[in-house]
């Protein structure tokens, strides 16, 4: 399997379009920052969130059975379970259980990490995803590459091609007000026709038994409340204890993904409208063996937000398919090595460690903390390449002998001046797509004793 | 042992020491000087509109003489018996919706409506148009202040709505009207 270097590597060949790719997502993040400043008490509403966030999920199991307890006095059915299989086979059973084959799915970032769609359609059943970015990268069979801004990858011509092949769209018409009335068509005729929907869950309220589902498009209302049946699908750390908390987590959710003040839609169920069936199923698939990590456990807290992606510049430079995973991005890289250590060795490094994700996180999560740590516990486990710990050994020999390190900077700053050929070569992984830096004239060292005493 | 017994003893052996917590103070947020201008300045600002009238007759007038098109249905005044049961197929042609809102959120420029008023709960997401009619004494400051007014399971589904429908999916340009309401206007009464 390929890593995030190399993954990333075939990302930025196309230089014009990586630029892009960055400059749109910091964009993004400077959007997030104006609707930051603009909240004198922002800070104090992360330290709420954060705050939550820890004191529910140190009594998780008290709040859980609130919540169903709730839920099912509303009449909602309740689910559990422990793993993705068990998550894609209760949601098969529904659908045979009520000969169902019309199909919506609005974002639902669980579904993607148990890879519902996949396991559907090898029984023989078509899901649509309705959201306008998971439809493009639907039809090109690709994943989204960005929780919340899931053609992220593409331009519009891209966009435009794909629509043309599977909508008809005017061959060569790039403009996306006609593209998404193109979509928008096709999509209203799919919720129109839909029989089941299934949603993701933003929050569940253990207070109320009820939970939000949040959206600009209104893609998740328009296929709820037109089908009969509904599933609605969360993780079980979405839950928070009372309907008064959604004030703090609404007011953070949307200012750190995109900078506006709220989505367009916060839609808030309890209970089925008449003759519906109303699912919720509950999800372990790890997360209570992350919970039993102190080092790791406060990943959980995350709101899915994506403020960490559009800030990070590994990110903003490497794309979101670099990452071989569901949730990509700084915080896909401390969940998912959870899940599987081995096949995810590779996303703590992909990371500066400039912090720039912990800082900008609404629920407080130590992001570049749990980055640095992975590496160690997962160097210490085995997973890491021998190279890169020869590298490190040989690292951590140089760094430790002052008289040594000095001849070596030396060393290094003249091969850098004299013999450039001796760096500027393919297997040198830092000359790759690289320009190397001039050489300094004389190191830090040097600069200091001779300025001193000035 | 079914899933849900794993589940729940995983949580058990699992779950750090229990954490306090400080619950959020409503008294230390921002508050603003005219809240009806903050909302229709936000509401504008997301791509809604924001008109004001002295009184529910002429809130009424005012709504009379908008341009709706052809497919009506205002859940304010005499709707059709059948609405709540009303196909999506038949929904899906409604040209305006008109809906009362019973809070508006002055920092974010949304209005909680509930299944009560909306009456069918797919109108307020599938009409052309949107419109929400309001009174300003509704209007909060802040999303603290608006989960104090209501109460989010007072029936089976609630909504905050903000502005008309939208994506920026395509290459991050902005498109109004995704899915839903390619418009949403808010009449405020003022008295």
């Amino acid at each position: 399997m390929k890593d995030h270097a190399t993954l990333a590597e075939e990302f930025i060949k196309d230089e014009a379009r990586t630029n892009w790719h960055d400059e749109t997502l910091w964009f993004v993040r400077q959007k997030r920052d104006k609707a930051a400043h603009g909240l004198p008490e922002w800070e104090q509403l992360r330290e709420w969130a954060s705050q939550i966030k820890n004191h529910t999920l140190s009594n998780m199991d008290r709040y859980l059975e609130e919540f169903e307890k709730n839920a099912l006095a509303n009449g909602i059915r309740v689910h559990w379970a422990a793993t993705a299989e068990e998550h894609n086979r209760i949601i098969h059973d529904i659908i045979k259980k009520n000969g169902i084959t019309r199909i919506v799915k609005s974002k639902s970032m669980l579904t993607e990490e148990c890879h519902l769609n996949h396991y559907l359609e090898e029984q023989g059943v078509e899901v649509v995803d309705t959201d306008l970015g998971e439809r493009i990268v639907q039809f090109r069979h690709e994943p989204p590459s960005h929780i919340v801004l899931p053609a992220i990858h593409l331009k519009k011509q891209d966009v435009s091609d794909t629509f043309h092949k599977h909508l008809h769209t005017e061959k060569g018409n790039n403009d996306p007000t006609y593209l998404t009335r193109a979509a928008r068509v096709h999509l209203r005729e799919k919720f129109i026709a839909s029989e089941l929907a299934i949603t993701g869950v933003n929050f569940a309220v253990a207070e109320t038994g009820g939970f939000v589902v949040c959206t600009n498009e209104g893609n998740a209302d328009m296929g709820t409340h037109a089908a009969n049946v509904h599933i609605a699908c969360m993780g079980f750390e979405k839950l928070i204890p009372k309907a008064s908390h959604l004030s703090v987590f609404l007011r953070l959710l949307a200012r750190s993904a995109t900078g506006q003040p709220v989505t367009t839609y916060s839609s808030h169920f309890h209970k089925p409208k008449p003759g519906q069936e109303m699912h919720i199923v509950i999800v372990d698939n790890g997360r209570s063996n992350i919970l039993g990590k102190p080092d790791f456990r406060n990943a959980l807290k995350c709101i899915r937000c994506a403020a960490c992606f559009n800030t990070c510049p590994v990110y903003r430079r490497s794309g979101g398919f670099s990452y071989h995973t569901a949730v990509a991005g700084p915080i896909g890289s401390i969940l998912n090595p959870n899940f599987d250590p081995k096949k995810y060795s590779d996303l703590p490094f992909a990371s500066s460690l400039c912090g720039s994700c912990s800082n900008v996180c609404p629920v407080k999560i130590d992001i570049h903390d749990q980055l640095w740590k992975w590496r160690q516990a997962l160097t210490k486990a085995g997973y890491v390449p021998l190279m890169k710990k020869i590298m490190m050994k040989g690292m951590a020999f140089v760094l430790g002998r002052p008289a040594l390190y000095r001849f070596s900077g030396a060393s290094a700053r003249w091969v850098l001046r004299y013999m450039p050929f001796m760096v500027k070569f393919k297997i040198n992984p830092w000359y790759k797509q690289r320009e190397m830096p001039a050489p300094p004239k004389q190191s830090f060292r040097e600069w200091y004793i001779q300025n001193k005493k000035k | 042992m079914s899933s849900r017994d794993k589940i729940f003893s995983a949580i058990r052996k699992n779950k750090p020491e229990p954490v306090p917590f400080a619950e959020p103070d409503a008294s230390v947020v921002i508050s603003y000087p005219d809240l009806f201008e903050q909302f229709k300045t936000v509401l504008t600002a997301i791509g809604g509109s924001c008109i004001e009238v002295s009184s529910a007759a002429e809130a009424n007038k005012l709504i009379a003489e908008l341009e709706k098109g052809a497919y009506v249905i205002d859940t304010t005044a005499d709707y059709p018996e059948n609405l709540a049961s009303l196909s999506p197929g038949l929904l899906a042609s409604v040209d305006t919706a008109i809906i009362r809102g019973l809070t508006a959120v002055a920092e974010n420029g949304s209005i909680w409506v509930t299944e009560k008023e909306m009456v069918n709960r797919l109108l307020p997401f599938i009409a052309q148009q949107l419109i929400l009619v309001i009174h300003e004494k509704d209007i909060v400051p802040t999303m603290h202040q608006a989960y104090e007014k209501i109460t989010i399971n007072e029936t089976g589904f609630g909504v905050f709505i903000a502005g008309p429908s939208k994506t920026a999916d395509i290459e991050q340009s902005l498109v109004i009207g995704a899915h839903g309401p390619c418009g949403m206007r808010a009449v405020v009464i003022k008295n």
